[in-house]
């Protein structure tokens, strides 16, 4: 067997995907049809909170813990199975594509942190989430209709363990609520991305396909404030938001998370499980 | 962190109609975590359709040391068991 360097491999793999996947961006920052650009959003949301999350095992303050984040891992992980299947061949559309073709919201691909951000990352993501995937279930594309109805279920779960930890974290010790506090702090400026609308979201909210997320921006402040509020902590003050993910431009953070979870099917496009 | 929270043990019911059953216990601060931790850790393969949590301070247990005299003195009494009838073969369902 011959040793190929990483670099060279990853050319032939690109040469090679240009012409068996279903759908492969011809160059970075071209945008797909709107509904192949909608299942890459949110699959790739699912998935690169997924991989995050993921970074918690073996390392959680609790083996509960740990095996709690895990399970919220694969959750995601299962989903975006679904989604970037829809949208095309799904292993090529997670492993070899590169940060500026990644259609997630920059929410998902901040740093872990602490316990406290990890959580805050996560009850500001799945409350979204939730919301939007239970208003997903009356889309009027079949697909979405039913994966939606499943996702749903774990997307609830995930909701209520994340508020349930901010109500702790925050209405905890000093360190706790101080942590949780800076966490929220860290991740508030992401959140308005959440419920950006452009032109290929518009397309789909206009023939029935995908809910409106300003419809229900009011109703996720609401139930935000009201986990806060619980929690004993202030609404964080509302800073300058950092957009762009959608369109892919990403934090420097993707990247370094691509590397890690890309590198083995680029180094050995011919390994199987 | 686990130190200082407090431990759970857990009860699943495997489905309808059958008794909760003991399957280990997890570590969480309160009740509602611990369901959640016992959730995550036992159920995770569909072994379950209702969990129960239990502090286990709160279990009152037998004292091996009295195992002697708690449990021996029924070795010798098989006639508490109903294997001296003769059941007849029409007789279904015992």
């Amino acid at each position: 067997m011959t040793r190929r360097s990483p670099a060279k491999a990853g050319v032939q793999e690109r040469a090679s995907a240009a012409v068996a996947a279903p759908w492969t961006p011809a160059f970075a920052g071209e945008q797909a049809d709107p509904r192949t650009e909608y299942l890459l959003r949110l699959g790739d949301d699912s998935l690169i909170l997924g991989q995050r999350l993921s970074e918690w095992c073996g390392h959680a303050p609790a083996l509960e813990v740990d095996l709690s984040l895990a399970n919220l891992a694969l959750d995601l992980v299962g989903q975006a199975t679904l989604l970037l299947g829809e949208a095309g061949d799904g292993d090529r559309l997670a492993f070899h594509r590169d940060v500026l073709d990644f259609r997630n919201c920059l929410l998902v691909e901040q740093p872990n942190g602490d316990f406290a951000r990890t959580i805050a990352r996560h009850l500001l993501f799945s409350t979204w989430q939730h919301m939007l995937f239970e208003r997903l279930t009356q889309s009027a594309d079949r697909f979405l209709v039913e994966f939606a109805s499943k996702a749903v279920k774990e997307v609830a779960y995930h909701r209520e363990l994340s508020s349930e930890w901010t109500v702790r974290l925050g209405d905890g010790t000093e360190e706790s609520a101080r942590r949780m506090a800076e966490g929220l702090d860290w991740c508030w400026r992401f959140v308005p991305e959440l419920f950006e609308v452009d032109e290929s979201l518009e397309a789909l909210i206009a023939n029935g396909m995908a809910p409106d997320p300003r419809e229900f921006e009011d109703e996720y402040r609401t139930a935000i404030a009201n986990v806060l509020a619980e929690a004993k902590l202030e609404i964080p003050a509302d800073q300058r938001p950092i957009r762009g993910g959608r369109r892919g431009h990403h934090s420097e953070h993707l990247g370094h998370l691509l590397a890690v979870m890309q590198f083995l099917p680029r180094t050995y496009p011919d390994a199987t499980w | 962190m686990s130190v200082d929270w407090p431990l759970w043990e857990v009860f699943v019911r495997s489905k309808g109609g059958l008794a909760h059953r003991h399957v280990g216990s997890v570590h969480a601060p309160d009740a509602e975590l611990a369901l959640r931790h016992a959730r995550d850790t036992y159920t995770r393969r569909m072994e379950g359709v209702s969990l129960w949590v239990v502090p286990s301070a709160e279990i009152v247990a037998s004292d091996p040391e009295q195992a002697g005299e708690l449990f021996e003195p029924a070795e010798s009494k098989i006639y508490r068991h109903p294997t001296f009838y003769d059941i007849p073969d029409e007789v279904k369902h015992i």
